[in-house]
């Protein structure tokens, strides 16, 4: 067992169409069975393959090896988060985190049954669908400087999760949320680095629903101070 | 099992290894280095607005002291110090403009106004108030 952590070097076939988890998948078959790192749908769903290729945080399964040629490729686990053993890191920070900011529908108050399901237009649908497509994959995070300084933060995923709710029709829970996501580690510790909805492969946008969340937060202390009166 | 008061303590292992920041992580990719200057040009926004405020401050105390203000104005040395200014002043405002169809969701009724119009109005805007601060000093001036 190495004092440091350290690069390994392996020697992997070019096969046509390989992504890089297929490189990692052939290391593990054929050359050192000790490798280890999370993989479960190879189809860019599961959000468990996510690793740090070149220096960028990228799904491994939905990464071509010939996207990120000439080699050698580097491949780490992702950045920002506690390293458990080789690419495996600990996550629990994140799962903490998503909790936190209650990602499900609150009622104040349940409708009976019998009077049917929740209606809702396309357009209310529309309001928060980009932001229901995030598979907690956590590239966000590894692409988030801030994050990365301060492990506090909420992070990008977690806060979008947290407007997901907010703009959707059925929920009422925008004040519970936004007692957790106006101390100092939510919102504001976003400093608009935007990093985290490039690397997003399913275009959630998190540095847009942080900065929507911060206006909608200011135009909810402007109201509560002009009009106190008046329920946000 | 008993429980730890330390919640992210884990039985029978070793604290996980966690990779230090490096103090130029900044300059790890071009997005971050334009980040950093985004920030950091907001320091010359400052010296901007407090020379305008400077100026209009100038101008209340007579027109000698305006003269020999914009004479201050035209050494070379400031002349050459300001068109650094004005470059930094353009990468602050043009970098934070393009994000502002990213931030900022209007709607109309039901319609959402599209990321375009809201990226040109900003830009609209900007060009008018540049336009009325240049009207209102050079009617004084």
């Amino acid at each position: 067992m190495e004092e440091e952590p350290a690069f390994d070097v392996f020697e992997v076939p070019y096969e046509d169409n390989w992504m890089v988890l297929d490189a990692l998948n052939h290391i593990k078959d054929q050359v050192d069975g000790t490798l280890s790192y999370r993989w479960a749908c190879r189809m860019g769903v599961c959000g468990s393959c996510g690793m740090m290729v070149n220096g960028k945080p990228v799904l491994t399964c939905a990464t071509y090896v010939e996207d990120v040629l000439p080699g050698p490729i580097r491949v780490e686990p992702l950045r920002g988060f506690p390293i458990v053993r080789d690419l495996v890191t600990d996550i629990r920070d994140f799962m903490v985190k998503l909790q936190r900011v209650k990602p499900w529908i609150i009622r104040e108050e349940d409708k009976p049954l019998a009077e049917g399901e929740y209606l809702q237009t396309p357009e209310e649908l529309q309001d928060y669908k980009q932001y229901s497509m995030c598979i907690n994959c956590m590239l966000c995070y590894a692409a988030c400087p801030i994050y990365e300084l301060d492990p506090d933060f909420i992070g990008p995923a977690a806060i979008a999760l947290a407007q997901r709710y907010n703009l959707d029709s059925r929920d009422e829970g925008r004040e519970e949320r936004m007692d957790v996501l106006s101390q100092h580690d939510g919102l504001w510790a976003c400093t608009f680095v935007g990093d985290c909805s490039v690397v997003c492969p399913k275009n959630v946008d998190p540095a847009g629903a942080i900065q929507r969340y911060k206006l909608d937060a200011t135009v909810d202390w402007f109201q509560s101070v002009l009009m106190p009166w008046r329920k946000r | 099992m008993a429980k730890t008061l330390n919640a992210g303590y884990t039985r029978y292992h070793p604290k996980w290894h966690r990779v230090r920041v490096p103090l130029f992580w900044w300059v790890r990719s071009a997005s971050y280095i334009k980040f950093i200057g985004r920030e950091l040009t907001s320091l010359f926004v400052a010296y901007a607005a407090g020379l305008l405020l400077v100026q209009a401050w100038v101008l209340g105390q007579g027109a000698a002291a305006h003269a020999s203000f914009l004479n201050w104005l035209s050494h070379p040395a400031v002349v050459a110090w300001h068109v650094v200014l004005l470059a930094t002043l353009l990468f602050h405002t043009v970098t934070w403009l393009n994000l502002t169809p990213q931030a900022l969701v209007l709607r109309i009724g039901r319609w959402r106004v599209p990321k375009g119009v809201v990226w040109a109005g900003h830009y609209a805007a900007w060009l008018v108030l540049s336009l009325v601060i240049v009207w209102l000093f050079a009617g004084v001036t």
